[in-house]
Protein backbone atom coordinates (compact mmCIF):
# COMPACT_ATOMS: atom_id res chain seq x y z
CA UNK A 1 0.00 0.00 0.00
CA UNK A 2 2.59 2.08 0.83
CA UNK A 3 4.44 1.68 -2.06
CA UNK A 4 1.32 2.27 -4.32
CA UNK A 5 1.08 5.69 -2.91
CA UNK A 6 4.52 6.87 -2.79
CA UNK A 7 4.27 5.64 -6.50
CA UNK A 8 1.85 8.31 -7.23
CA UNK A 9 3.47 10.97 -5.24
CA UNK A 10 6.71 10.84 -7.60
CA UNK A 11 5.03 10.67 -10.41
CA UNK A 12 2.40 13.39 -9.43
CA UNK A 13 5.89 15.20 -8.81
CA UNK A 14 7.73 14.51 -12.00
CA UNK A 15 4.25 15.45 -14.22
CA UNK A 16 4.03 18.56 -11.99
CA UNK A 17 7.25 19.70 -13.41
CA UNK A 18 7.47 18.24 -17.19
CA UNK A 19 7.19 20.89 -19.19
CA UNK A 20 7.13 20.47 -22.83
CA UNK A 21 6.28 17.12 -23.32
CA UNK A 22 7.21 13.28 -22.49
CA UNK A 23 10.48 14.18 -23.58
CA UNK A 24 11.17 17.03 -20.85
CA UNK A 25 10.62 14.53 -18.41
CA UNK A 26 13.52 12.51 -18.81
CA UNK A 27 16.16 14.96 -16.22
CA UNK A 28 13.36 14.11 -13.67
CA UNK A 29 12.60 10.35 -14.31
CA UNK A 30 16.39 9.96 -13.93
CA UNK A 31 16.83 12.22 -10.90
CA UNK A 32 13.55 9.84 -8.93
CA UNK A 33 13.63 6.96 -10.72
CA UNK A 34 17.13 5.83 -11.70
CA UNK A 35 18.90 7.60 -9.21
CA UNK A 36 16.89 7.91 -6.02
CA UNK A 37 14.61 4.93 -5.87
CA UNK A 38 16.80 2.60 -8.25
CA UNK A 39 13.30 1.67 -9.88
CA UNK A 40 14.70 1.23 -13.22
CA UNK A 41 18.52 1.25 -14.65
CA UNK A 42 19.29 3.94 -17.30
CA UNK A 43 19.21 1.27 -19.98
CA UNK A 44 15.29 0.76 -19.23
CA UNK A 45 14.81 4.00 -19.54
CA UNK A 46 15.65 4.11 -23.27
CA UNK A 47 13.96 1.03 -23.73
CA UNK A 48 10.76 2.19 -22.51
CA UNK A 49 11.12 5.35 -23.98
CA UNK A 50 11.89 3.16 -27.71
CA UNK A 51 8.68 1.70 -26.64
CA UNK A 52 6.58 4.29 -25.82
CA UNK A 53 7.23 6.02 -29.23
CA UNK A 54 5.68 3.43 -30.87
CA UNK A 55 2.98 2.18 -28.94
CA UNK A 56 -0.56 4.40 -28.42
CA UNK A 57 -0.53 7.30 -26.14
CA UNK A 58 1.56 9.50 -24.75
CA UNK A 59 4.79 8.61 -23.85
CA UNK A 60 4.89 10.10 -20.36
CA UNK A 61 1.95 8.14 -19.31
CA UNK A 62 3.43 4.74 -21.35
CA UNK A 63 6.67 4.84 -19.40
CA UNK A 64 4.73 6.11 -16.22
CA UNK A 65 2.43 2.72 -16.79
CA UNK A 66 6.01 0.96 -17.65
CA UNK A 67 7.62 1.38 -14.13
CA UNK A 68 4.27 1.17 -11.99
CA UNK A 69 3.82 -2.05 -13.24
CA UNK A 70 7.72 -2.97 -12.75
CA UNK A 71 7.49 -2.23 -9.33
CA UNK A 72 4.00 -3.26 -8.30
CA UNK A 73 2.00 -5.23 -11.16
CA UNK A 74 -1.10 -3.83 -12.56
CA UNK A 75 -2.16 -1.23 -9.22
CA UNK A 76 0.92 0.15 -9.55
CA UNK A 77 1.02 0.89 -13.52
CA UNK A 78 -1.95 2.24 -12.97
CA UNK A 79 -1.34 4.08 -9.31
CA UNK A 80 2.09 5.89 -11.52
CA UNK A 81 0.00 6.52 -14.62
CA UNK A 82 -2.71 8.56 -12.61
CA UNK A 83 0.46 10.65 -10.56
CA UNK A 84 1.47 11.42 -13.70
CA UNK A 85 -1.29 12.71 -14.97
CA UNK A 86 -3.05 14.49 -12.22
CA UNK A 87 -1.35 17.74 -11.79
CA UNK A 88 -2.25 18.63 -15.32
CA UNK A 89 -6.13 17.66 -14.64
CA UNK A 90 -5.78 20.17 -11.60
CA UNK A 91 -3.70 23.13 -13.41
CA UNK A 92 -5.93 22.63 -16.68
CA UNK A 93 -8.65 22.16 -15.40
CA UNK A 94 -8.47 25.33 -12.90
CA UNK A 95 -6.69 27.49 -15.75
CA UNK A 96 -9.70 26.66 -18.27
CA UNK A 97 -12.24 27.33 -15.36
CA UNK A 98 -11.20 31.07 -13.83
CA UNK A 99 -8.50 33.00 -15.72
CA UNK A 100 -9.20 33.56 -19.40
CA UNK A 101 -6.51 33.92 -21.88
CA UNK A 102 -3.94 32.71 -18.88
CA UNK A 103 -1.34 32.11 -22.22
CA UNK A 104 -1.10 35.84 -22.78
CA UNK A 105 -0.31 36.66 -19.41
CA UNK A 106 3.24 38.57 -19.95
CA UNK A 107 4.49 37.19 -16.43
CA UNK A 108 3.46 33.68 -17.92
CA UNK A 109 5.57 34.34 -20.83
CA UNK A 110 8.44 35.75 -19.13
CA UNK A 111 8.47 32.81 -16.78
CA UNK A 112 8.02 30.28 -19.95
CA UNK A 113 11.21 31.83 -21.70
CA UNK A 114 13.47 31.29 -18.70
CA UNK A 115 11.39 27.81 -18.11
CA UNK A 116 12.51 26.60 -21.91
CA UNK A 117 16.34 27.64 -21.53
CA UNK A 118 16.54 25.18 -18.27
CA UNK A 119 14.81 22.57 -19.88
CA UNK A 120 17.59 22.71 -23.05
CA UNK A 121 20.08 22.72 -20.19
CA UNK A 122 18.54 19.61 -18.41
CA UNK A 123 17.85 17.34 -21.31
CA UNK A 124 21.32 17.92 -22.60
CA UNK A 125 22.71 16.75 -19.36
CA UNK A 126 20.25 14.04 -19.61
CA UNK A 127 21.00 13.14 -22.77
CA UNK A 128 24.55 12.86 -22.17
CA UNK A 129 24.09 10.83 -18.72
CA UNK A 130 21.98 8.45 -21.01
CA UNK A 131 24.21 8.37 -24.18
CA UNK A 132 27.24 6.88 -22.54
CA UNK A 133 25.06 4.22 -21.63
CA UNK A 134 23.23 3.80 -24.39
CA UNK A 135 25.82 4.88 -27.81
CA UNK A 136 28.26 1.67 -27.00
CA UNK A 137 30.05 1.52 -30.58
CA UNK A 138 30.51 2.99 -33.79
CA UNK A 139 27.07 1.58 -35.12
CA UNK A 140 25.26 3.08 -32.25
CA UNK A 141 26.32 6.11 -32.50
CA UNK A 142 25.88 6.53 -36.67
CA UNK A 143 21.75 5.20 -35.75
CA UNK A 144 21.86 7.94 -33.04
CA UNK A 145 23.19 10.44 -35.55
CA UNK A 146 21.01 9.74 -38.40
CA UNK A 147 17.99 9.38 -36.20
CA UNK A 148 18.43 12.73 -34.71
CA UNK A 149 19.50 14.78 -37.70
CA UNK A 150 16.30 13.10 -39.77
CA UNK A 151 13.96 13.72 -36.73
CA UNK A 152 14.77 16.83 -36.71
CA UNK A 153 14.99 18.39 -40.05
CA UNK A 154 12.00 16.29 -41.18
CA UNK A 155 8.74 15.02 -40.64
CA UNK A 156 9.09 11.57 -40.25
CA UNK A 157 7.15 9.53 -38.14
CA UNK A 158 9.08 8.72 -35.17
CA UNK A 159 7.43 5.00 -35.23
CA UNK A 160 9.62 4.56 -38.20
CA UNK A 161 13.11 5.31 -36.67
CA UNK A 162 12.08 2.93 -33.36
CA UNK A 163 11.39 0.03 -35.90
CA UNK A 164 14.62 0.88 -38.49
CA UNK A 165 16.76 1.06 -35.50
CA UNK A 166 15.21 -2.02 -33.73
CA UNK A 167 15.93 -3.80 -37.28
CA UNK A 168 19.22 -2.32 -37.67
CA UNK A 169 20.46 -3.87 -34.07
CA UNK A 170 19.13 -7.28 -34.60
CA UNK A 171 20.81 -7.39 -38.43
CA UNK A 172 24.10 -5.93 -37.11
CA UNK A 173 24.30 -8.39 -33.50
CA UNK A 174 23.34 -11.25 -35.78
CA UNK A 175 26.22 -10.37 -38.25
CA UNK A 176 28.89 -10.08 -35.80
CA UNK A 177 27.18 -12.94 -33.90
CA UNK A 178 28.44 -14.92 -37.41
CA UNK A 179 31.55 -12.94 -37.63
CA UNK A 180 32.43 -15.01 -34.48
CA UNK A 181 31.31 -18.23 -35.19
CA UNK A 182 33.22 -18.18 -38.49
CA UNK A 183 36.27 -16.90 -37.18
CA UNK A 184 35.30 -20.05 -34.46
CA UNK A 185 35.54 -22.65 -37.16
CA UNK A 186 38.52 -21.22 -39.05
CA UNK B 1 -24.91 10.71 -22.19
CA UNK B 2 -22.31 13.12 -23.16
CA UNK B 3 -19.68 11.89 -21.00
CA UNK B 4 -19.70 8.44 -22.02
CA UNK B 5 -19.49 9.57 -25.38
CA UNK B 6 -16.68 11.41 -24.16
CA UNK B 7 -14.70 8.60 -22.97
CA UNK B 8 -15.33 6.81 -26.02
CA UNK B 9 -14.05 9.67 -27.65
CA UNK B 10 -11.07 10.16 -25.98
CA UNK B 11 -10.55 6.51 -25.97
CA UNK B 12 -9.89 6.58 -29.74
CA UNK B 13 -7.93 9.48 -29.64
CA UNK B 14 -5.66 7.42 -27.32
CA UNK B 15 -5.72 4.55 -28.67
CA UNK B 16 -4.83 5.74 -32.47
CA UNK B 17 -2.14 8.80 -31.38
CA UNK B 18 1.20 6.76 -31.55
CA UNK B 19 4.77 8.80 -30.79
CA UNK B 20 3.74 11.23 -28.42
CA UNK B 21 1.76 14.22 -27.62
CA UNK B 22 1.64 16.42 -31.25
CA UNK B 23 0.49 12.80 -32.64
CA UNK B 24 -2.82 13.59 -30.90
CA UNK B 25 -3.26 16.48 -32.81
CA UNK B 26 -4.17 15.17 -36.34
CA UNK B 27 -6.99 12.88 -34.40
CA UNK B 28 -8.28 16.58 -32.41
CA UNK B 29 -8.83 18.52 -35.37
CA UNK B 30 -10.38 15.62 -36.52
CA UNK B 31 -12.71 15.19 -33.44
CA UNK B 32 -13.64 18.37 -33.42
CA UNK B 33 -15.01 18.41 -36.85
CA UNK B 34 -16.95 15.24 -36.16
CA UNK B 35 -18.56 16.21 -32.95
CA UNK B 36 -18.64 20.01 -32.93
CA UNK B 37 -17.64 19.98 -29.73
CA UNK B 38 -14.60 22.82 -30.73
CA UNK B 39 -13.23 24.11 -33.79
CA UNK B 40 -9.78 25.02 -34.82
CA UNK B 41 -9.34 28.42 -33.04
CA UNK B 42 -9.73 26.40 -29.78
CA UNK B 43 -7.08 23.51 -30.68
CA UNK B 44 -4.63 26.55 -31.25
CA UNK B 45 -5.80 28.03 -27.41
CA UNK B 46 -5.51 24.59 -26.26
CA UNK B 47 -1.77 24.28 -27.67
CA UNK B 48 -1.05 27.96 -26.25
CA UNK B 49 -2.23 26.88 -22.48
CA UNK B 50 -0.57 23.08 -22.72
CA UNK B 51 2.27 24.35 -24.07
CA UNK B 52 2.12 26.85 -20.58
CA UNK B 53 1.50 24.76 -17.90
CA UNK B 54 3.68 21.53 -16.62
CA UNK B 55 2.31 18.05 -18.11
CA UNK B 56 2.40 15.61 -20.96
CA UNK B 57 0.65 17.88 -24.05
CA UNK B 58 -1.74 15.15 -25.03
CA UNK B 59 -2.94 15.28 -21.31
CA UNK B 60 -3.01 18.74 -21.47
CA UNK B 61 -5.45 18.76 -24.30
CA UNK B 62 -7.88 16.07 -23.37
CA UNK B 63 -8.29 18.17 -19.44
CA UNK B 64 -8.65 21.61 -21.85
CA UNK B 65 -11.45 19.83 -24.33
CA UNK B 66 -13.31 17.81 -21.18
CA UNK B 67 -13.60 21.16 -19.14
CA UNK B 68 -14.78 22.63 -22.31
CA UNK B 69 -17.62 20.23 -22.85
CA UNK B 70 -18.65 19.60 -19.60
CA UNK B 71 -19.12 23.28 -18.38
CA UNK B 72 -21.77 23.85 -20.62
CA UNK B 73 -23.94 22.55 -18.24
CA UNK B 74 -22.09 24.09 -15.14
CA UNK B 75 -18.38 24.31 -13.85
CA UNK B 76 -18.26 21.21 -11.76
CA UNK B 77 -19.28 19.44 -14.68
CA UNK B 78 -16.52 20.86 -16.55
CA UNK B 79 -14.05 19.13 -14.32
CA UNK B 80 -15.92 15.91 -14.46
CA UNK B 81 -15.23 16.62 -17.87
CA UNK B 82 -11.65 16.81 -17.73
CA UNK B 83 -11.59 13.73 -15.28
CA UNK B 84 -13.28 11.50 -17.93
CA UNK B 85 -11.43 13.07 -21.16
CA UNK B 86 -8.19 12.19 -19.31
CA UNK B 87 -9.21 9.17 -18.36
CA UNK B 88 -10.55 8.02 -21.89
CA UNK B 89 -7.08 8.93 -23.43
CA UNK B 90 -4.76 7.32 -20.89
CA UNK B 91 -6.63 4.01 -20.47
CA UNK B 92 -5.48 2.03 -24.31
CA UNK B 93 -2.29 3.28 -22.57
CA UNK B 94 -2.10 1.15 -19.79
CA UNK B 95 -3.55 -2.03 -21.19
CA UNK B 96 -1.21 -1.69 -23.75
CA UNK B 97 1.53 -0.99 -21.82
CA UNK B 98 0.63 -3.62 -19.23
CA UNK B 99 0.45 -6.39 -22.10
CA UNK B 100 3.96 -5.66 -23.76
CA UNK B 101 5.68 -5.52 -20.47
CA UNK B 102 3.96 -8.80 -19.57
CA UNK B 103 5.96 -10.06 -23.22
CA UNK B 104 8.70 -8.50 -22.34
CA UNK B 105 8.90 -10.59 -18.71
CA UNK B 106 8.89 -13.55 -20.42
CA UNK B 107 11.17 -12.54 -23.55
CA UNK B 108 13.90 -10.62 -21.36
CA UNK B 109 16.46 -13.39 -21.74
CA UNK B 110 15.94 -13.81 -25.69
CA UNK B 111 19.25 -12.22 -27.52
CA UNK B 112 16.90 -11.32 -30.53
CA UNK B 113 15.03 -8.84 -27.95
CA UNK B 114 18.77 -7.56 -26.37
CA UNK B 115 19.65 -7.05 -30.09
CA UNK B 116 16.63 -5.12 -31.33
CA UNK B 117 17.11 -3.00 -27.87
CA UNK B 118 20.72 -2.74 -28.68
CA UNK B 119 19.53 -0.41 -31.74
CA UNK B 120 16.15 1.22 -30.21
CA UNK B 121 18.20 3.01 -27.31
CA UNK B 122 20.46 4.72 -29.95
CA UNK B 123 17.23 5.76 -31.62
CA UNK B 124 15.71 6.78 -28.32
CA UNK B 125 18.66 9.13 -27.85
CA UNK B 126 19.05 10.06 -31.36
CA UNK B 127 14.48 11.34 -31.17
CA UNK B 128 15.05 12.78 -27.83
CA UNK B 129 18.06 14.85 -29.01
CA UNK B 130 16.07 16.13 -32.21
CA UNK B 131 13.11 17.05 -29.36
CA UNK B 132 15.79 18.98 -27.57
CA UNK B 133 16.73 20.63 -30.58
CA UNK B 134 13.26 21.43 -30.94
CA UNK B 135 12.94 23.39 -27.75
CA UNK B 136 16.66 24.88 -28.26
CA UNK B 137 15.40 26.39 -31.32
CA UNK B 138 11.89 28.33 -29.73
CA UNK B 139 13.93 28.86 -26.92
CA UNK B 140 16.85 30.75 -28.82
CA UNK B 141 16.09 31.96 -31.75
CA UNK B 142 12.76 34.41 -32.57
CA UNK B 143 12.14 33.54 -36.37
CA UNK B 144 9.63 36.67 -36.06
CA UNK B 145 12.50 39.34 -35.01
CA UNK B 146 14.31 38.41 -37.85
CA UNK B 147 11.16 39.30 -40.29
CA UNK B 148 10.75 42.41 -38.43
CA UNK B 149 14.09 43.77 -38.12
CA UNK B 150 15.67 41.65 -40.92
CA UNK B 151 18.83 41.46 -38.74
CA UNK B 152 20.11 38.11 -37.89
CA UNK B 153 21.63 39.43 -34.64
CA UNK B 154 18.32 40.49 -33.23
CA UNK B 155 16.41 37.01 -33.47
CA UNK B 156 19.19 35.33 -31.50
CA UNK B 157 18.26 35.55 -28.05
CA UNK B 158 21.47 35.78 -26.24
CA UNK B 159 20.25 35.93 -22.69
CA UNK B 160 18.62 32.71 -22.77
CA UNK B 161 21.30 31.23 -24.60
CA UNK B 162 23.99 32.61 -20.78
CA UNK B 163 20.69 31.55 -18.97
CA UNK B 164 20.64 27.82 -20.22
CA UNK B 165 24.67 27.23 -20.46
CA UNK B 166 24.91 28.25 -16.45
CA UNK B 167 22.04 25.99 -15.71
CA UNK B 168 24.02 23.81 -17.85
CA UNK B 169 27.42 24.28 -16.23
CA UNK B 170 25.41 24.10 -12.39
CA UNK B 171 23.56 20.67 -13.15
CA UNK B 172 26.75 19.34 -14.21
CA UNK B 173 28.69 20.88 -10.82
CA UNK B 174 25.90 20.17 -8.79
CA UNK B 175 24.97 17.14 -9.20
CA UNK B 176 22.75 16.69 -6.12
CA UNK B 177 20.41 19.31 -6.74
CA UNK B 178 16.81 18.45 -8.19
CA UNK B 179 16.07 19.34 -11.63
CA UNK B 180 12.66 21.20 -10.07
CA UNK B 181 15.13 23.66 -8.33
CA UNK B 182 16.31 24.83 -11.32
CA UNK B 183 13.16 25.13 -13.37
CA UNK B 184 11.87 27.14 -10.40
CA UNK B 185 14.53 29.04 -10.34
CA UNK B 186 14.76 29.70 -14.47
CA UNK B 187 10.88 30.75 -14.46
CA UNK B 188 11.87 33.27 -11.52
CA UNK B 189 15.04 34.68 -13.60
CA UNK B 190 12.45 35.10 -16.50
CA UNK B 191 10.50 37.07 -14.79
CA UNK B 192 12.90 39.50 -13.61
CA UNK B 193 14.58 39.85 -16.33
CA UNK B 194 11.73 39.97 -18.44
CA UNK B 195 13.34 37.50 -21.17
Amino acid sequence: MKILLKLFLIFARIGGFTFGGGYAMLPMLQKEVVEKYGWATQEELMDYYAIGQCTPGVIAVNTATFIGYKIKGIPGAIMATLGVVSPSLVIVSVIAAFISNFQDLQVVQHAFAGIRAAVVALIISAVIKIGKKSLVDIFTVIIFLAVAGLSFFTDISPILFVVAAGVCGLVINLAKLRKVKDGGEK
Amino acid sequence: MIFLELFARFFLVGLFSVGGGLATLPFLTDLGETTGWFGSADISNMIAISESTPGPLGINMATYVGFQIGDHMGTAFGFLGSLIATLGLITPSIIVIIIISKVLVRFRDSKYVEFAFYGLRAASVGLITAACLGVAKTAFYHAEALTQTGSIFMAVDYRSIILSALIFICVTKFKKIHPIVFIVAAAAVGIIFKL
